[in-house]
């Protein structure tokens, strides 16, 4: 493993990633800077989704490690991944449907709060009034307060995704990892999305973000690592990487 | 006020009148026919392994096809717990629980590896093998297909070790040498598990550890990546209902000393499904209304036989009457199970929510005009006591 | 030695049923994603077919002869059963061979009840959660064993094998072996051929009709198939059709080796769900396999050796196998990754 500097909050050291004799990833070295916004783009079948389900350990890396914060996340399981500082939107918004949306949010917190497992069961859900009170605080934050009570399985499409970064949000991750957050959203709500996403760079949480859409990309990224054909093929600064020719021919080239 | 007991005003509600009508049970069901004792210990025996069940699969959306063998192993504790010891139901239903238990967390610990129709065939497979090895090797414990009863030579420590004598009659269970538990006695003894089991549920139901459950039905992977162990919450709830399980075969062996293998038969395990269906899958009362009214049907339409069918449809003219009669008497008597199986057939394609479903719909019917095609605009109240 | 080769052969008939079965079950559920807990139902009702068909060839005219007269003064009672009066020979042979010849019973009987069941019922839940399937199919078996309890009654009614293949083959002298020591009976080893026939034209026709290509194809992937405008659904009818079929001829073939009553198949169906779950589910071949190593299994297990040293395991190790298969093996001897891990 490399050395790095302090900064570095999550480190992919050297993973590959096969399946079957196909290289999925190969190797990829990332190294995320403590409260940095990291964009990773590259075009469909790049790998980019592989690459998060190897951080969040959905996935076992064929060979090398991912680190976080110093701490081999490798091989564990996803709940353990989350309770060291994880959380994780993705692509098509993992909610409970059948709960309201106010627990939907209350339930991130007690995970942080509780641990993994707590035998809680004769103490009451009424008496959360912190926990519930600071839920309603980040719906509002989100402009869904209105809809608490609704069951979260009725919410829009652009809602649901909504209240998915509110239920990670909640936990005060210090990695934030989010697969396409406004894949299939109107204009207005990509942007609305933008801006909460700007709000939570201001509070200094680190984020991974897989996207397609170039304009969210740059509006958020302070970095950004090309992936195509399970390699990187250029990193650096948004301003960098729109210049870069090898880029702009395999990715960029077409789309503009 | 302890911070243990703290309950909405509604649940303080629910329950007081969940205790009265359990309670004033040997009133209210006069009229029905059904105030005597034995079926009302049914009433509130099977009602325990309902609201036990619910915990479960109401909750977790595990369905188990294997509770029957935690009511079995409760009611073989017991059993042996008064043959060996004493004939005060206390220690015999202390040991019926925890027997249950333990077996469950066995049971659970490997079949909770799987989900979805694995988990059911699971535990539908460590049932079966239960059931065997009861009728088989484990004859010495269990006594075959003749059941397990008591004995006049039955050592019982404790009794003798009290210079309780016997009077050439089996005993029965007592509280304490002073109360009988049959009868009128035996039924309030049913009914206080009853009511503590039913506010034991009623505490998950509106505990964070209740919550949990539900958003494990809900969507697991979410759990899983918002950093919950899911596993040991399932856990618990398996133990937890094959803990009410074995209280009421406890209660069973309580009321009547006798535990059969075919108390763990696999269309046992079905029954406790399908009172949990009938009645609301994971709402609070569902399972018990559930309980009682198959219990009520059972014993109205098993006692029925084709002479009361002739006097009950004799107004007929007689080959109608005849006709009328073969066909009832499908239904009843030896046929009483048809008809559950086709009431179950009914309720899972029509109201999938059971009888709770049904009384809902037919409320919003009456609140609102026109039944409920707003559906996917109106703002839909929390299922869930948050409140 | 020869105990076990002898135990071995045992294991094949009962195999060969648990395999027929779970391969219908398979069908249903790789075909209609649907759990049938009604399936056991259907190989009971084809083994009541047998008992049926016999009800009616033995269906006996009395005639008194007036010549004789019994210890009692009465005139004797002579029976014979109508066929034989009206086909002579023939129909005495049709009597003796009433359990072959359920077989042509069962099958329109079947096809009928498979397709009722599918388009009354079943239909409704394609798209329902799986415990709903579960447990609405259980209710159907319920009802289906509930009203042969009413016409049949309680009782086991034995049904005898045509009298020709009634004795045993000396196996064992066949293949060189010392005389009488591997003796089987001849209507075991027929319905271990049976089950090998049936299953092959099962095969057969999926791999090598039209029809069978289109349900292959549609169990792979039945969103492509219904895309390219062929009306999956109506094949998928015949295939729970078929199905029933397959479970009702098993049946019928079964009712010499075991006198059916109306609990019959929620028996086999339990031990069929757990032979299709350590097959794989959605795996045919796995299905079969399975059933076949099940059954010998279980045989295996009832020897007397084995029950000395572990007491009690001819009753569970069939359990026991897919206890241990599932946990180290989740889909299955021969499953597809993922298939309703949900």
């Amino acid at each position: 493993m490399t050395t790095e500097n302090d900064n570095i909050v999550l480190h992919v050291a050297d993973v590959h990633k096969t399946f079957g004799g196909l290289h999925a990833l190969s190797d990829i070295d990332l190294q995320i800077e403590e409260g940095k916004t990291h964009a990773i783009i590259g075009p469909n079948g790049a790998g980019k989704s592989t690459l998060l389900n190897v951080v969040v350990g959905r996935l076992a890396p064929t060979r090398g490690a991912v680190v976080f914060d110093g701490q081999v996340l490798t091989g564990k399981q996803p709940h353990e991944i989350n309770q060291v500082g994880v959380a994780r939107v993705f692509q098509t918004p993992e909610i409970f449907p059948d709960l309201t949306v106010l627990q939907n949010v209350m339930i991130p917190a007690l995970a942080k709060r509780d641990g993994s497992f707590t035998l809680n069961f004769m103490s009451s859900l009424a008496d959360e009034t912190e926990i519930r009170d600071e839920a309603i605080h980040m719906l509002e934050d989100v402009g869904m307060k209105a809809s608490m009570d609704m069951l979260a399985g009725s919410l829009s499409r652009g809602d649901k995704r909504r209240m998915e970064l509110a239920m990670c949000l909640m936990q005060h991750p210090r990695l934030l990892l989010l697969d396409e957050p406004t894949a299939g959203m109107s204009r207005h709500d990509t942007n609305t999305t933008i801006d909460l996403l700007k709000k939570i760079k201001e509070r200094g949480m680190t984020k991974v973000i897989i996207e397609h859409d170039m304009h969210v990309v740059f509006s958020l990224a302070d970095k950004i690592s090309v992936l195509a054909g399970g390699r990187i093929i250029a990193e650096g600064t948004p301003e960098e990487v729109r210049n870069n020719p090898k880029v702009q021919e395999a990715y960029l080239g077409g789309a503009h | 006020m302890n911070k243990i007991f703290s309950m909405s005003r509604k649940d303080v509600l629910t329950f007081v009148i969940f205790s009265a009508v359990v309670l004033l049970m040997p009133i209210w069901l006069q009229p029905f026919g059904a105030a005597y004792p034995d079926l009302m210990q049914k009433f509130a025996i099977f009602g325990i392994l309902a609201i036990g069940f619910n915990v479960l699969f109401g909750l977790t959306g595990y369905l188990s096809f294997g509770h029957a063998a935690f009511l079995g192993v409760g009611s073989y504790t017991a059993v042996w717990t008064f043959k060996l010891f004493s004939m005060n139901p206390i220690p015999a239903l202390i040991l019926a629980v925890i027997m249950a238990g333990l077996f469950a967390l066995a049971i659970g610990y490997v079949s909770l590896r799987r989900s979805g129709i694995y988990f059911s065939i699971l535990t539908l497979a460590f049932a079966q093998m239960s059931y065997n090895l009861a009728y088989s090797v484990l004859t010495p414990i269990t006594n075959g297909e003749t059941g397990l009863q008591l004995e006049l030579q039955d050592p019982r420590v404790i009794d003798s070790a009290f210079g309780s004598t016997s009077d050439g009659s089996l005993p029965v269970s007592n509280l304490f040498g002073l109360v009988d538990m049959n009868g009128i006695p035996g039924f309030y003894f049913c009914a206080v598990f009853l009511i503590i089991g039913f506010f034991i549920t009623q505490r998950i139901f509106a505990s964070p550890f209740g919550m949990m459950l539900r958003a494990i039905k809900s969507n697991q992977t979410r759990m899983n990546y918002t950093g919950f162990n899911t596993r040991p919450y399932t856990l618990t709830a398996f133990v937890i209902s094959g803990m009410f399980a074995g209280l009421a075969g406890g209660l069973m062996a309580v009321t009547d000393p006798l535990a059969g293998a075919e108390r763990m038969q696999w269309t046992a395990s079905g029954e406790i499904v399908l009172m949990t269906i009938l009645g609301g899958v994971g709402t609070l009362i569902g399972p018990v209304v559930g309980a009682w009214l198959i219990k009520y049907f059972e014993n109205i339409f098993s006692s029925f036989n084709e002479s009361v069918l002739h006097n009950l449809f004799a107004f007929l003219p007689d080959g109608v009457e005849k006709f009328v009669v073969e066909i009832t008497s499908m239904f009843v008597g030896e046929g009483w199970h048809l008809t559950l199986g086709l009431i179950f057939m009914l309720v899972v394609t029509f109201l999938p929510g059971g009888m709770m479903e049904g009384f809902r719909r037919i409320g919003s019917l009456f609140n609102r005009d026109g039944g409920d095609k707003a559906k996917p605009n109106e703002k839909t109240p929390a299922p869930a006591p948050a409140e | 030695m020869d105990a076990i080769f002898l135990q071995f052969l045992n294991g094949l008939d009962k195999g060969g049923a648990y395999a027929l079965i779970a391969l219908g079950l398979t069908l249903v559920f790789g075909t209609l994603g649907v759990v049938n807990f009604a399936h056991g139902a259907l190989f009971m009702l084809g083994a009541f077919c047998a008992v049926t068909l016999r009800k009616l060839l033995t269906l006996e005219m009395v005639a008194t002869d007036p010549e004789k007269v019994t210890a009692w003064g009465t005139p004797l009672e002579i029976r014979t059963p109508y066929v034989e009066a009206w086909f002579g020979d023939f129909g005495a042979f049709m009597v003796d061979f009433s359990v072959p010849f359920s077989i042509l019973l069962a099958i329109p009987v079947m096809l009928v009840i498979g397709v009722v069941m599918e388009r009354g019922l079943i239909k409704h839940f394609y798209r329902r959660p799986h415990a709903e399937q579960i447990l609405v199919t259980f209710g159907l078996a319920i009802v289906l064993q509930e009203i042969i309890k009413h016409y049949f009654g309680a009782n086991p009614i034995p049904q005898p094998m045509p009298s020709a293949v009634g004795g045993a083959a000396d196996i064992g002298a066949a293949l060189g072996m010392d005389p009488n020591v591997i003796v089987y009976p001849w209507w075991r080893l027929i319905y271990f051929a049976f089950s090998v026939v049936v299953i092959g034209a099962v095969f057969a026709f999926l791999q090598f009709t039209t029809f069978g290509m289109v349900v292959r194809a549609g169990m792979a992937d039945r969103e492509t198939v219904g895309l390219i405008g062929i009306d999956i659904d109506k094949r998928f009818t015949a295939m729970f059709g078929l199905a029933a079929i397959v479970a009702g001829m098993a049946g019928v073939m079964y009712t010499p080796l075991l006198p059916p009553d109306y609990h019959l198949g929620m028996d086999f169906l339990v031990l069929s769900f757990v032979v299709v779950v350590v097959g794989g589910m959605g795996s045919l071949p796995g299905a079969v396999a399975a059933g076949f190593l099940l059954g010998i299994l279980q045989s295996l297990a009832s020897m007397t050796e084995i029950k000395a040293i572990i007491p009690g395991i001819d009753q569970i190790i069939i359990y026991l196998v897919a206890v241990i298969i599932l946990l180290v093996r989740p889909r299955g001897l021969l499953g597809r990754r993922g298939v309703m891990e949900s």
